[in-house]
This record gives structure tokens, C-alpha cells and sequence, in this order.
């Protein structure tokens, strides 16, 4: 118990850690922002009737979904520089993650696209809205209500894969505590940060509990 | 007003439709009868461009929606054309096809806004007159998952009439519906027969066809079979084949 009855140690420990936190955190919500919008493309590519571009779409979601992302990790630190010039650690871990987890949600959105009934289409088309209009005044809508849930099981999941980038001595949560354990020979560092990861998820588990409730005007 | 002309359609090498034509007139109610599987639904389907057809002829108005190009294929008319041409058609489902995500007041505006360009408090003059002429006033800030099916069967009457179709389709607007709830919509479709609207209505409800429609067509295995008025088809003269199908429903 030497941090939790060294009230000095223990501050110090609790302000290296918050520091990482803003690392994790900066991670998650880069992800959030990039992958969101770029699953929808994803998600219409593979949805698309042409061959030359769904093809290569489930491919590349196959292979994102199919193999670990620590691995995709080490790809784009070590390999992706190769090709285009270095990339500092958190950019390699942002391109993993978004490209990664774009994959997931491409496919909660497609879930979703096509769960929406044959009739919300045809009555569109007979109110003569265009497929374009259709798509974002009437499937859209509707299908955000749809994906919430899986949509938030990723989301818990991403606050918790952002201690991947410790693989590639990315300074967040995980690596700061693992550090100050190696150092102190004790757990508690992790275990402490593990208090985070469950802190940082409660709070997206209340958010997506709102979100939930603002959706539920109507049934369908 | 409408003329369509040996039209053909098949499903996956099963004729749905065998050379049917028809013509509508102004101010005419004609209801389609037949079994599940005649293709009367099929056929409205293709009036308002839900379905392709194979072969034949339709014209709205004179203006061809498809006809037959140059080797006898049909052609349909080009994007542009042929949404303004489905916008003279006004389609109403039998399960309603409301957007469950808007409010009746919403379902009604949306289209008049964003297809036909009219100003908000223009949509929404149009959309309250319709929703009183439905009887459905008071319900303008529901969802449709609040109203029982006659409502928003008839929510789905009102949202067809505000694009101003020159033509109402029914596609058996009642079948989802127990038998007072079926009188509350066929009551509206009345109501639009005697303003001599022109409409389309494909049905189960025989004495509603009888008593409404001015021009009666029988369709079987895909084919017209009798047609005229609802004297000449259900009358006293009618062919067996009707006779058996109306027997079927346990009506006269």
C-alpha cells in the first residue's frame, strides 16, 4: 500500500496519470471524429451495387475486422512511414484507429440501412423525393435511432483499445501507470488507472443513456 | 387521362401481368377486384412506377411514361421526366408507409416543401385543411406510432392529396384493418369519390366497389377478365369466374 497511505505520493501518481488521460482521451475523441463520418462512406461503398467498388470495401473491412489491431498499430508505425515519411506515435495511432474502427461502425450502419423497410423507400419515391433526399430526410434519421446501442458498445470498447498505443510507447493511461508500477513494484498504479477507464466509461454509458431517451419520441 | 396498353410484367419468369390495358378518365373511380396473386396490386405498382413493366404502353396525360421503343422494348421516360410525370400519381399504401420519425403535421410538409418547393406556411395551410377533411385536427402533433391504423391510413390519404396528384391510388387501403376502422377510411374515400376525384382502387371490400366505383375491372391470373360498370361486372350477368370469387368473400 504504498501510494494509497502516501498521501504526496499518491497525488503525484494521480497527476501523471490525469496527464495521460488527456492523451487517452484526445485518442478516443480524434477516433470518434474521423471514424463516425468515415463508416458511413464505408458502410454506402459496401452497400453499393458496383462490383469494382464493394469488392475492394468488404475486403478492406475483412481484413480490418479479421486481424488484431495492435497489429494495424505496429503497421502504420513501422511500415506506413516507408511509403510517405515519418509519422509521430499519437498521428500512426490515430490513422489505426480511425480505419479501424471506421470498419466497425460501417457495418452497424449497414445493420442499420438495412433494416429500414421496403415501404419508407417506396413512399418516398412516390412523394417524388430524390434518392439523395430520401436517404438523409427519411433512412438516416431513422436508422440513428436503430444503431445507438451497438454504436455504444464500440464506443466503450474504443475508451478501453486507446491503451493499445502503449505498444508503441504512446505516453496515455496505460503506459504511465505500467510505468509507475514497473518502477514502484507495485500494482496500484494499475489498478488505479483501471478506476479511470471505468470512470471515463460511466460517463459514456450516461450520454448514450440520454441519447437513448432523446430518440424516444417515437416507436420504430 | 390514363391509357395503358398491353402491358406485361413478370416476376422471375412467372407472368404477374399479361397484356393489360386500361384507360381512366377524368373523374372516374375504378376499382380493381381479384384474388391475392391476380396481379392488381402489381398492376397499380406499375402505374405509379414502383414496378418496371416488360412490354406495353402507359401514358399520363398523353405524355408517355413508357412506351415501346424502336425494337419493341419498353422505354421509360428520362429521370427528370418521369418523377414529374409519378408526381401526377398519388399512391396510398395498405400499411400506411407513414415516416415514423415525423409528426402527422411533419408527414404532410415534407414533400410539399422539399419536392414541390412550397413555402413553409404554404405546406402548412394545405396540410391543416387536409387533416380537418380527414377528421384528424387534433392530431396534427402526434407521431403515427400514437394513431390506431384508420388514422393513419388516413394521415396517409391526407400526405397523398397534398402533393395535389391528378390521380389517387389505393392499394387495398383497408386490409390491414378491422372492419369499423376499414368504414373510417372508406368513408374519406367516399367523400373523394363525390368531389368526382379520380382514383384507382384496388380492393377486397366488394359492396365499397359496388356502391363507389363507376367502372369495376375483375382481374384474374394476371389477365382482365370483365370489365364495365359495377352493374355489367357484379350484376345479375356477371361470369362464373366472379361469381365464385364473390362467393369466396361471402358477399351477395
Amino acid at each position: 500500500m504504498q501510494y494509497l497511505n502516501n498521501p504526496e505520493l499518491l497525488m503525484k501518481l494521480l497527476s501523471q496519470l490525469s496527464e495521460g488521460m488527456l492523451t487517452s482521451l484526445s485518442i478516443f475523441f480524434c477516433t470518434l471524429l474521423f471514424s463516425l463520418p468515415l463508416g458511413l462512406l464505408v458502410a454506402l461503398g459496401r452497400m453499393s451495387k458496383r462490383k469494382w467498388l464493394s469488392a475492394p470495401v468488404s475486403f478492406y473491412i475483412l481484413i480490418m475486422r479479421g486481424t488484431p489491431l495492435m497489429l494495424q498499430l505496429f503497421t502504420v508505425y513501422f511500415f506506413l512511414p516507408k511509403l510517405v515519411g515519418p509519422i509521430p506515435r499519437l498521428q500512426s495511432t490515430l490513422i489505426a484507429f480511425t480505419f479501424n474502427y471506421a470498419a466497425y461502425f460501417a457495418e452497424i450502419y449497414r445493420g442499420g440501412i438495412m433494416s429500414i423497410d421496403k415501404g419508407q423507400y417506396e413512399a418516398a419515391q412516390v412523394l417524388g423525393f430524390t434518392r439523395a433526399q430520401t436517404f438523409m430526410q427519411i433512412v438516416m434519421p431513422q436508422t440513428i435511432k436503430r444503431v445507438l446501442l451497438p454504436v455504444s458498445n464500440e464506443v466503450i470498447t474504443l475508451v478501453k483499445d486507446t491503451s493499445l498505443a502503449t505498444a508503441i510507447a504512446v505516453r496515455e493511461l496505460f503506459l504511465v501507470a505500467k510505468n509507475a508500477t514497473s518502477s514502484s513494484g507495485s500494482v496500484e498504479p494499475l489498478f488505479i488507472a483501471g478506476l479511470f477507464y471505468l470512470a471515463m466509461n460511466t460517463i459514456v454509458t450516461f450520454f448514450f443513456s440520454w441519447l437513448t431517451r432523446r430518440f424516444d419520441y417515437y416507436r420504430g | 387521362m390514363l391509357e395503358v396498353s398491353h402491358i406485361a410484367k413478370a416476376f422471375e419468369n412467372e407472368a404477374v401481368l399479361r397484356d393489360v390495358s386500361l384507360t381512366v378518365r377524368q373523374g372516374q373511380v375504378v376499382a380493381i377486384i381479384g384474388r391475392s396473386g391476380s396481379g392488381k396490386s402489381t398492376l397499380l405498382r406499375c402505374l405509379n412506377h414502383l414496378e418496371t413493366v416488360d412490354a406495353g404502353e402507359i401514358r399520363i396525360d398523353g405524355v408517355p411514361m413508357v412506351s415501346a421503343d424502336e425494337n419493341g422494348k419498353p422505354a421509360y421516360a428520362p429521370k427528370a421526366e418521369l418523377r414529374k410525370l409519378c408526381l401526377k400519381m398519388g399512391f396510398v399504401f395498405q400499411n400506411y408507409n407513414l415516416f415514423p420519425h415525423m409528426t402527422v403535421l411533419r408527414n404532410l410538409c415534407q414533400a410539399q416543401e422539399r419536392v414541390l418547393g412550397r413555402s413553409k406556411a404554404e405546406a402548412l395551410v394545405r396540410a391543416r385543411a387536409l387533416l380537418a377533411k380527414v377528421g384528424l385536427s387534433d392530431k396534427e402533433r402526434q407521431y403515427p406510432c400514437q394513431l390506431s391504423g384508420g388514422q393513419q391510413q388516413r394521415v396517409a390519404i391526407a400526405r397523398a392529396l397534398a402533393l395535389d396528384p391528378e390521380i389517387l391510388c389505393f392499394d387495398e387501403p383497408t386490409s390491414a384493418l378491422d372492419p369499423q376502422l376499414t368504414q373510417e377510411v372508406l368513408n374519406v374515400i367516399r367523400e373523394l369519390a363525390a368531389e368526382k376525384r379520380t382514383m384507382i382502387v384496388v380492393t377486397h371490400e366488394m359492396r365499397f366497389a359496388r356502391e363507389v366505383a363507376d367502372y369495376v375491372i375483375f382481374m384474374q391470373d394476371g389477365v382482365i377478365r370483365a370489365q364495365g360498370t359495377p352493374e355489367e361486372v357484379m350484376g345479375q350477368n356477371r361470369t362464373e369466374e366472379l361469381s365464385a370469387f364473390m362467393g369466396l368473400l361471402g358477399d351477395d
